[in-house]
Order: C-alpha cells, then structure tokens, then sequence
C-alpha cells in the first residue's frame, strides 16, 4: 500500500520535472539568436518567402503563443514538423531512438562486467600487488572523460591497429532485413548473427568509451562496498562454515555491498546516456544524439525539442527504474 | 590426545613489535566445555578467531600450532584448513544482530552449508533445520525459517545461531561472549540452553567470556589470559577452591559469588595488575633468549 502511494508520487513528481523541462528549453532555444528560416532558405530568397515560411511553421506568433500551440499538440502525440526535414519529430526522433537506446545499454552491460570484475578482483586480491594496479587503473579511467576514451580508442583501434569499425552503425553496403531500428536486439532474433556481429563491431568502440569511465565509478564503488562488508560478522561466520572466500564474497557479500553501487549505476547511466550526444557524432553513429546536434545546428526548433523532452523521459524513467529495483532488492524497505 | 591441541601460539601486529597473543598452550578435549576468560582486551576473541581461521588482515601469527584432530591447522593451505574447520567446528557468534545476514531469509542462512558443503539434500536440510529451532525452543520453526532477521528480536536470532552451529555436528564449538550482546533477562536463558545443547550433543566447547560467574556454571575447565598470556589453567573445582595465581585470586574477590550474590566485592588491584604484568614481560624476555 505505502509501496504504491510512494510510485505514484514519484510518477507526479516526474511529470512535474518533464513540464519543466519543456517550458525551460522551449523559452532558451528561442531566446538564442539564430533564425532556423534563414537557414533553410537558398540565398537570393525574398523577404515574402521567409515571411511565407515563418508563418508556416507558426514562428511569426508571439513565443507563449507558440508555447500553447506546441503543448496543446504534444498532449495529443502531436510534437511538430521537423524544420529541416519536414518530417513529423516524433517519427524521426522514434526512429533514432533504438541507436541510442541499444548504444547506452551495451555500454552499460559492459560498464557493469568491467567494474564488477575489477571489483569482484580486487577484494579477492586484497592487499595484493594486482589490486594496487587495478586502483591505478581506476584511478586513471576517471580522470579522462568519455569523449576522450573515444578520441584515444580510434586512434588506437581504428587507426594504429585497424581490428573495429569506428564510424557508423552498420557496413552500409549490407542488406538490412529489419523492420526495427533495434538492429542489434533484431539481429538476434532473427538469428543473423553474421548481421550481429557486424553491428556490435561497430558499437564496441563507442559503447567502450562511453563505459570506460562508468566502470571505474563502479570499480571503486563496489569494491570499497566490498571491503567494508567483508568484515562483517556475517561475512566471518560464512566463513567459518567451510565456504571458499570467492563464495564468501559473490554470494554472503555481494547481494548487501551492491546497493549503493545500484543507485550509482542509475544516476551514472543518464550521464552516459547524455555522453551519447558527443560520443555519437565522433563516431558517426546515426543515433539520437547525433541528430541532436544538427538539429542544433540547424535550429530546427520543433525537432531540438523534441529531442530534449525524449532525453529527459529517459532520464526519470531511468530513475524511476532504479528506486524500484532498490526497493525490491532490500528485503528491509520492501516490508516497510 | 586432545581434540584442540593449541601449543605456543603467538601472534602480532603486521609490522609491530606488540604481542597480541604470547605462547599461548591449551587443550579442549572432546566433549569438554573449557571457558577461556580474561578481562576485555586479553586476546581472547584472537584465539577463537586464530582457530577459526578468521584473524584480522592485520594480525599475523608469529609461531605455534593449532592441532585440531590430530592436524596442524597452520600448515594447511587457506582452502583446506576452511573445509576441515567447516566440518569440525562452528561458531556462536558476540553479536547476533549482526551475525545473520540481513538480506537473506533465516531458513536458508541454516541450511545452505549443509546443501552447498556437505551435500545434504535441501528437504533433509529443511527438516534438520525445523528440528534444531524447535530444539532450541523457537515457537514456530516454520515461520522463522521465512523470515528475515530484521524481524526477529536479539534472543531469538541468538538462538537461530545456536541452532545453527550445532546443524552440521561439529565436534568443537567456540562461543566467543555469546551473551553479552542480549539483554539481562535473556543471558540466564541462553546461557541454559548452550549448556543443554552441549550436553545433548556431547560437543567440545570454548566458552569465551569474563564472567567467572559464567564459567563455574557451564565450564569443567578453565585457562585464564591476560595480556595475551595464560596466567592459569586449571579445572573448574580448582580454580575456584585454590586458584594459583595472584591474578586469579584477585579475578575471583571482583566477582560476584554464585552462592552469595550481594557479598562484597573487591577490584582487582594496582598491585596485582603491576605484578602480572611484569610477570608476562619477564616471561617474553626469557622466551626470546
Ligand atoms: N582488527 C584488529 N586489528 C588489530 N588489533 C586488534 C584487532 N582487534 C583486536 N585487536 C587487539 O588485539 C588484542 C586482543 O583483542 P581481543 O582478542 O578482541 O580481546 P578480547 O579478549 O576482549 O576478546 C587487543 O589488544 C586489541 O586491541
Ligand atoms: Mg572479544
């Protein structure tokens, strides 16, 4: 009972922050001096046609104006023309949004194995020389961010020794079967794992940057997580009752030590999933973040809101997710 | 031959000159109950966790052996010395709030070891573990064992412990204080019942504690530590008709009399304390030449 009052709290609340998200980035991109109409114009247009184009995509009104239209719209699945396109946003967005989706999760699956095994390494080593090296390393992987895990991985993996793709999502002479864009989820169930293969190789290297520095978050969490319970007296008795210490550790330890690390993980994946912006148009991958940019650039209105409220139903979906997954996990919140 | 044989044991701060445990020797037969007492701080808790194979990272041994069945326990690898102390021994825990892990329901946290290690099947595992809480007198084995601890009160889930370590038989227990931690008007009732269950199951016990109240109820013997030293070993009618040491005597006048509860009583004084002190460092200065 108090279980769901507190998910329908958490649900008002996230409605709340999303209409906040949209009056502040409607009101900021329109205060920001750029004309999209000129923009999309050749050179040589007369004053009437942009005045024709300004009122076609209601930009001759006042801006709350503007605000009611677009709202009014948005309530009824209705988010706009793209500009530049002149594609319906929530169509182009919707079909962006499996690239990024699939990106985030791969380099989020592979932030949890790396930072788990470092974890789970370390404090089987402990005081050892390896778990030393792999503070080291964790240390290192923090300090440089996302974007630059990514310049160094090209360069090493695409251009010293060419073994991944570094640009796209897919070879583009492959002929594609699917009737998704979750390419790589589809891949499997239609058991092209030839196409699998292809679009993983092109993901690792952004999934891997993107990952790198979460890994390390995760590393050092979980591990420190670790440590302390493993003095516990549970985690002695355990012990004593004849269990190896790599038991003690996965199975007396590691379901207590793991919560903290779990909302970490939560609030750190709509960071990685916001590092998707940049790390996308470094390597070319046609997701999400990437139109984000030209859309920027382009100020396509319709399109950059579009984008940010996706992004932001993301990021408190992603929460929303996590606290769920805590409550259900501590046996001790789950009665209450 | 004694079951636990412990012969010189000493033991250290990594790095530190400071002895935490010095030569210590004694015996525990099988079926005995042997009390180990000292004040707080007397490396009592070591001994038991050096048995166990559970010492703090940062204490090491310095030399001795723990011969448990006729087996040195020191020059065992890590592995091994775990599985045989798992099929020969357990431990009733200080504190039993914290001793039962608290995201995992109280049935299993009992029954694991028996299916994992010793390869019971879980339904035998089930019955052995109803059996046992009924035998330490939990009402309702059945919905305890889906219960998790946060539920249970301190006594109850110090009896879930107890049940616990006798599941697999083992030949020697080790209580490290297993009363402290409860309430006053639980100890009485605990206390009982470990020496029910010992006597039922005919297990050789280590009874850590510092109430020499307590040991001449549950004990038939004794050895008494101070300064990771053992100033006295004696059985029980002994220690108490013509304690030996100086410290002993001194230890008995600060306890309450069993037979008397409300007589004076006199702290141990400076004196006696300077005095064994001074011993045990002789005694380690005589031990290194
Ligand atoms: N984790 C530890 N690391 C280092 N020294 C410890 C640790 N725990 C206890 N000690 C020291 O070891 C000595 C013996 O402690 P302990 O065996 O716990 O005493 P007690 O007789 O009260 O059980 C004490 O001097 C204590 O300060
Ligand atoms: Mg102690």
């Amino acid at each position: 009972m108090q279980f769901l009052q507190s998910v329908l709290l958490r649900l008002c609340t996230t409605l709340i922050t999303l209409a906040g998200v949209a009056v502040i980035v409607f009101f900021v991109i329109r205060v920001v001096p750029g004309n999209p109409i000129a923009m999309m114009l050749p050179p040589g247009a007369t004053e009437a046609d942009v005045a024709r184009l300004t009122a076609l995509y209601g930009l001759d009104k006042s801006i709350p104006q503007q605000f009611l239209i677009w709202v009014s719209g948005v309530l009824q699945g209705d988010f706009g023309t793209s500009i530049t396109t002149k594609q319906p946003v929530l169509q182009l967005v919707l079909s962006r949004l499996p690239a990024t989706l699939e990106l985030s999760v791969m380099a989020l699956i592979i932030a949890v194995i790396l930072g788990g095994f470092m974890a789970l390494t370390g404090t089987r080593l402990r005081g050892s020389k390896t778990e030393a090296a792999i503070d080291v390393g964790n240390g290192m992987a923090l300090s440089v961010p996302d974007f630059l895990w990514g310049l160094i991985l090209i360069l090493t993996f695409g251009v010293l020794i060419p073994i991944f793709h570094i640009s796209g999502r897919v070879t583009p002479s492959l002929p594609l079967p699917f009737t998704t864009n979750f390419y790589l989820t589809e891949s499997v169930l239609r058991l092209r794992f030839d196409l699998w293969l292809d679009i993983a190789a092109h993901m690792f290297m952004p999934a891997l940057a993107l990952a790198i520095p979460l890994a390390a978050i995760i590393g050092q969490l979980l591990k420190q997580s670790l440590k302390e319970t493993m003095h516990l007296d549970y985690v002695t008795l355990a012990r004593t009752k004849g269990y190896s210490e790599t038991h003690v550790i996965l199975r007396e330890a590691l379901p207590n030590a793991i919560l903290p690390t779990l909302t970490l993980v939560g609030v750190q994946f709509t960071f990685l999933i916001g590092g998707t912006v940049i790390i996308e148009r470094l390597f070319s991958y046609e997701g999400l973040g990437n139109m984000a940019i030209d859309a920027v650039i382009n100020r396509d209105l319709p399109l950059i809101q579009g984008i940010v409220i996706l992004f932001a139903v993301i990021f408190t979906g992603v929460n929303l997710l996590v606290d769920l997954t805590y409550a259900a996990l501590n046996p001790r919140l789950r009665h209450a | 031959m004694s079951f636990l044989s412990i012969r010189n044991l000493s033991a250290r701060l990594k790095g530190r000159p400071d002895q935490i445990l010095r030569r210590v020797s004694l015996e525990v037969a099988a079926g005995e109950v042997r009390g180990l007492v000292g004040e707080s701080g007397a490396g009592k808790s070591m001994i038991g966790k050096a048995i166990l194979g559970t010492l703090p990272q940062s204490v090491e041994i310095t030399g001795g052996q723990i011969i448990l069945d006729g087996t040195d326990l020191l020059s065992l690898p890590t592995a091994q010395r775990r599985t045989l102390i798992g099929a020969k021994c357990a431990l009733i825990p200080q504190d039993p709030l914290t001793a039962l892990n608290p995201s995992r329901r109280i049935g299993p946290q009992i029954t694991n070891r028996l299916v994992d290690i010793l390869h019971w099947t879980r339904a035998d595992a089930e019955k052995r573990a109803r059996d046992l809480l009924a035998e330490v007198q939990i009402p309702d084995p059945e919905r305890v064992m889906r219960s998790y601890p946060h539920e249970l009160s301190g006594g109850m889930r110090q009896r879930i412990l107890i049940a616990s370590a006798f599941a697999a038989e083992p030949k020697l227990i080790i209580a490290d204080e297993p009363t402290t931690a409860l309430d006053v008007t639980v100890q009485k009732q605990i206390l009982k019942l470990i020496a029910a269950m010992q006597a039922r199951h005919g297990t050789a016990l280590l009874f850590v504690t510092h109430d020499l109240g307590v040991v001449s109820k549950v004990c038939q013997s004794l050895s008494v530590l101070y300064a990771g030293y053992v100033l006295e070993d004696s059985t029980i009618p002994d220690f108490f008709h013509t304690p030996k040491h100086p410290y002993s005597r001194a230890l008995l006048a600060a306890t309450p009399k069993y037979t008397d509860p409300d007589g004076s009583l006199t702290p141990v004084s400076d004196a006696v304390i300077a005095a064994t002190r001074a011993e045990v460092e002789a005694a380690d200065r005589s031990a290194h030449v």
